[in-house]
């Protein structure tokens, strides 16, 4: 028989180890089909670590791949701590790089000064009104907003496909479903010369930071923690639920177009329909690896870049398949899941007869 | 009884039962002994390790130390196998839990045979059970109709289903847990005329409470246990309210008392309110509450209580009526606006409705004041301030925590119950609706409900308490009005009814015309 027995205090070596534990797992576990493969594990994983960490290069490429995984993680983090589920992270991505095309590729023309707050600002909103709807369905009709918010997904990323088709398509583009490219007033600026990682960077950890003050220190932050954790409690005390809930829903929006913004304005330039590998799905598992800390969202992001960066530099140098990746982050989601049972329970082995002595 | 218990055999011994739970002593070294045909009250507060006590007897925990004996069929005491429910039952103990254990898609009759039908010839065996349990129903006087789904039966039906169930296993032995805390008061007459009959024909009963009056009328002997261990065990006729009272405790009791007192102006006024769907909902509901005056609402839970405090609490809006704070009408359904109207809010559910629980005891305390000046500057929290205001309501309300920033779900029952007046009552509200305050709390805990309320009420404030123990209410009321499917009854002065006519209004006689 196995018991399981809640613990009453959880200590912070408990909370932060049981993620890296749980990465750490994840690792070992996909040692397995690297073995599979014929492929030296440990060779693979030293080309891994290489890859990610070996060099400048190397390095700054981790960095532009975490980018948009921290904002797409910050926002179902923010999200999740109210139990709004938002799955719609990919779609509000691509709304926020729909606009900030929108906004950046001519139809404006203005000092970067004034330009880039402009593109910023138009991703973010259009992000969050995204999650304008969803939400309201759930508040008032009890919509489920997991269903809501997925679906769109698939709307969202046909309509972009249907823009870069027509109306936006680029007529220099020779043909390709691609936008006109974004003007270099628009451009977030490089942070080194001929790399790729951009000032979304520093956007994304000024967002980790100021989401992080905004749960802990504001009032709107305070409601948001009550109404994720008991809502006929929040209800009860006076706090307006669903305005906490809109309130919640536009601001995780609002994160995940920033994404769409960084990509498009920091790194392509240009929008097409596969500007994302699902970074708004990703973002969930790094929402969840940081055990939906905001500031933790930044260490979950970088360990989940490293292993995409680090997957695809290892698959040119020994052929193993770079769907490893998101092998070892799909195990690392579920070992992340499983670890949130052993913190906040305590597993125990008894025999029947003791069960029934300590029953 | 004719024959003294004193001369019956002994059926059933406990000796010397200690039981740990960690670091708490939930038993320690008890001995009980039951006579056949007498019953025994097992008295205690929250916490006393009443409920421990027949759960080790019945074989759901096992004793560290101490054993259970039965009488045989030659009535030797033998000892029990211990941590077997199947045991407990071959030996002829049943038990009566405070929640039922009735599968509720299932016919009276089936929870009845549940388990001692065998699977081949079932019909022959279900003809000869209705046999059996039409004799047993005769005998004991506990009428159920077998072929209704449990579920819709009223709870007082349930219970006698529970207790045929046990006669149905020969049960020589029977243990009922806290049998009274749903039901009527005359439900629970119809239950003790029941368990005296059933006596008188030999069986032992034990019988968990913490209700005095109880007791005191239907047990022939009482054992008093404080903090795991048995202080007293003496003949009912030996014992008077007060010194129960105080084994129970630990120290002398001093019963709260309103002083007598004036009632002012017209605070808050239900004109014709209807609200609520269901079961649950009112109809019609009109009462007027007074400054300085507690208004007392008496009933059966389930009869639209939940409701009213709902409506009170902002929670619910009303279909039809009107609500006047001061003769100013209230619209907003909205717990803000009733909070900064100076209405109170004790809710009956305190772990759901009172606190979040993954939050800390300092955040609980001032969630509902949370955008007001004093914990925050534009719009960021002052922890400070915060922290002050857990420090000095933890000290006035003695609210048990390691401190303010101890998560509130870890503090007991009691405790949380200070954090909701602490929260509530400070605030120094003109109306305060206080739904079931003490249910669960122990006297201790209760008297500090007690304490407070009166003190608002001495302060000027209205008070409504929805409550379901006549001890309670008569305690603490001015007026008292009865609610039953909906309705509630004219509240009138408390000196002028008494727990019978109260009662029998809780299940749905109209008595005003004959007490008038």
């Amino acid at each position: 028989m196995i018991r399981f027995e809640p613990r009453e205090n959880v200590s912070p070596a408990r909370r932060i180890g049981a993620p890296v534990a749980a990465a750490l797992v994840a690792l070992l576990l996909a040692s397995l089909p690297i073995a599979a493969a014929g492929a030296p594990v440990l060779e693979a994983y030293l080309l891994m670590a290489r890859g990610a960490f070996g060099s400048v290069f190397a390095f700054s490429e981790l960095l532009a791949r975490a980018t948009p995984l921290i904002l797409t993680g910050l926002a179902a983090a923010v999200a999740f701590r109210a139990r709004l589920w938002n799955i719609g992270g990919e779609g509000q991505l691509y709304a926020g790089a729909l606009a900030a095309v929108a906004v950046g590729t001519g139809a404006i023309s203005a000092p970067p000064a004034l330009l880039i707050p402009l593109v910023v600002l138009a991703g973010a909103f259009a992000g969050g009104m995204m999650m304008l709807l969803p939400t309201l369905l759930k508040v008032r009709l009890g919509a489920d907003e997991v269903v809501t918010t997925l679906l769109l997904n698939f709307v969202v990323i046909l309509a972009v496909q249907m823009m870069l088709e027509g109306p936006m398509k680029d007529p220099m583009g020779m043909g390709w479903p691609q936008s006109e490219p974004m003007l270099d007033e628009a451009m977030l600026p490089k942070l080194l010369e001929r790399m790729r990682v951009h000032s979304g960077l520093i956007l994304a950890l000024v967002m980790a930071i100021a989401v992080h003050v905004f749960l802990k220190r504001t009032v709107w932050g305070f409601e948001i923690r009550a109404v994720g954790e008991n809502p006929e409690a929040a209800r009860h005390a006076g706090i307006p639920v669903t305005a906490t809930f809109v309130r919640v829903g536009l601001l995780s929006g609002a994160l995940a177009g920033l994404a769409g913004v960084s990509e498009v304005a920091g790194l392509k330039g240009y929008l097409t329909a596969d500007l994302s590998p699902g970074f708004g799905y990703t973002g969930i598992v790094v929402a969840m690896l940081a055990g939906l800390s905001p500031l933790g969202v930044v260490f979950a992001a970088l360990f989940i870049a490293g292993i995409f960066v680090g997957a695809d530099s290892m698959s040119r140098a020994i052929g193993v398949s770079n769907y490893l990746a998101d092998l070892v982050v799909a195990t690392s989601l579920i070992c992340v899941l499983v670890s949130g049972l052993f913190v906040r329970f305590r597993i125990r082995l008894v025999t029947p007869k003791a069960r029934k002595a300590d029953a | 009884m004719t024959t003294g218990p004193g001369e019956q055999p002994v059926v059933l011994a406990l000796s010397g039962i200690t039981k740990r739970f960690g670091a708490l002593m939930a038993n320690e070294g008890v001995d009980l002994e039951l006579r056949r045909g007498e019953i025994v009250a097992l008295l205690g507060e929250n916490g006393a390790g009443k409920t421990t006590l027949m759960n080790i007897l019945f074989g759901h925990y096992v004793a560290d130390e101490g054993t259970v004996s039965v009488a045989g069929a030659d009535g030797r005491l033998q000892p029990m196998e211990p941590g077997s429910p199947g045991a407990a039952l071959r030996s002829g103990i049943g038990m009566v839990h405070q929640h039922f254990t009735l599968a509720e898609n299932l016919t009276a009759f089936e929870n009845i045979v549940l388990g001692t039908v065998p699977l081949i010839r079932p019909g022959l065996a279900g003809r000869n059970a209705r046999a059996r349990l039409a004799e047993l129903m005769r005998r004991s006087g506990l009428e159920v109709d077998l072929d209704i789904r449990v579920s819709r039966l009223s709870v007082g039906e349930q219970q006698r289903v529970e207790i045929l169930k046990a006669l149905y296993r020969d049960a020589r032995v029977l243990v009922l847990d806290e049998p009274t805390a749903v039901l009527t008061p005359q439900e629970s007459d119809t239950l003790f005329a029941t368990l005296k009959s059933l006596a008188a024909q030999g069986i032992a009963i034990v019988f968990i409470s913490h209700k005095l009056a109880e007791v005191l009328a239907a047990s022939d002997r009482v054992a008093v246990l404080r903090l795991g261990r048995k202080v007293a065990d003496l003949p009912t006729a030996e014992c008077d309210r007060q010194k129960l009272a105080e084994l129970m405790v630990g120290h002398a009791v001093t019963p709260s008392r309103r002083e007598p007192k004036a009632p002012g102006a017209a605070l808050l006024t239900l004109d014709g309110v209807t609200a609520g769907e269901g079961r649950d909902s009112i109809r019609d509901v009109g009462f007027t509450l007074h400054e300085g005056e507690i208004l007392g609402i008496a009933g059966v839970s389930g009869n639209g209580q939940a409701t009213l405090a709902r409506l009170l609490s902002g929670l619910l809006p009303a279909e039809r009526g009107n609500l006047f704070l001061r003769d100013k009408p209230v619209h907003a359904h909205d717990a803000g606006d009733m909070i900064r109207s100076g209405i109170a809010r004790i809710p009956e559910d305190r772990h759901r409705d009172g606190v979040v629980g993954a939050m800390t005891v300092a955040e609980n305390l001032v969630i509902e004041e949370i955008r007001g000046r004093r914990y925050q500057r534009f719009g960021f929290l002052d922890f400070a301030a915060i922290a002050a205001r857990a420090r000095e309501a933890i000290a006035a309300y003695d609210i048990r925590c390691p401190g303010g920033g101890a998560v509130a779900r870890l503090l007991s029952g009691g405790n949380i119950q200070k954090i909701v007046l602490a929260r509530t009552l400070d605030a120094g509200p003109v109306v305060v609706l206080a739904a079931q305050p003490s249910r669960g709390l122990d006297i201790g805990a209760t008297g500090d409900v007690h304490r407070r309320l009166l003190a608002a009420r001495a302060r000027g404030a209205g008070v409504i308490l929805i409550s379901e123990d006549l001890d309670e209410l008569f305690a603490l009321s001015d007026r008292i009005a009865v609610i039953h499917r909906g309705h509630l009854s004219a509240p009138r002065p408390s000196e002028e009814l008494d727990r019978a006519s109260v009662g029998l209004m809780m299940a749905g006689h109209h008595t005003e015309s004959e007490a008038a």
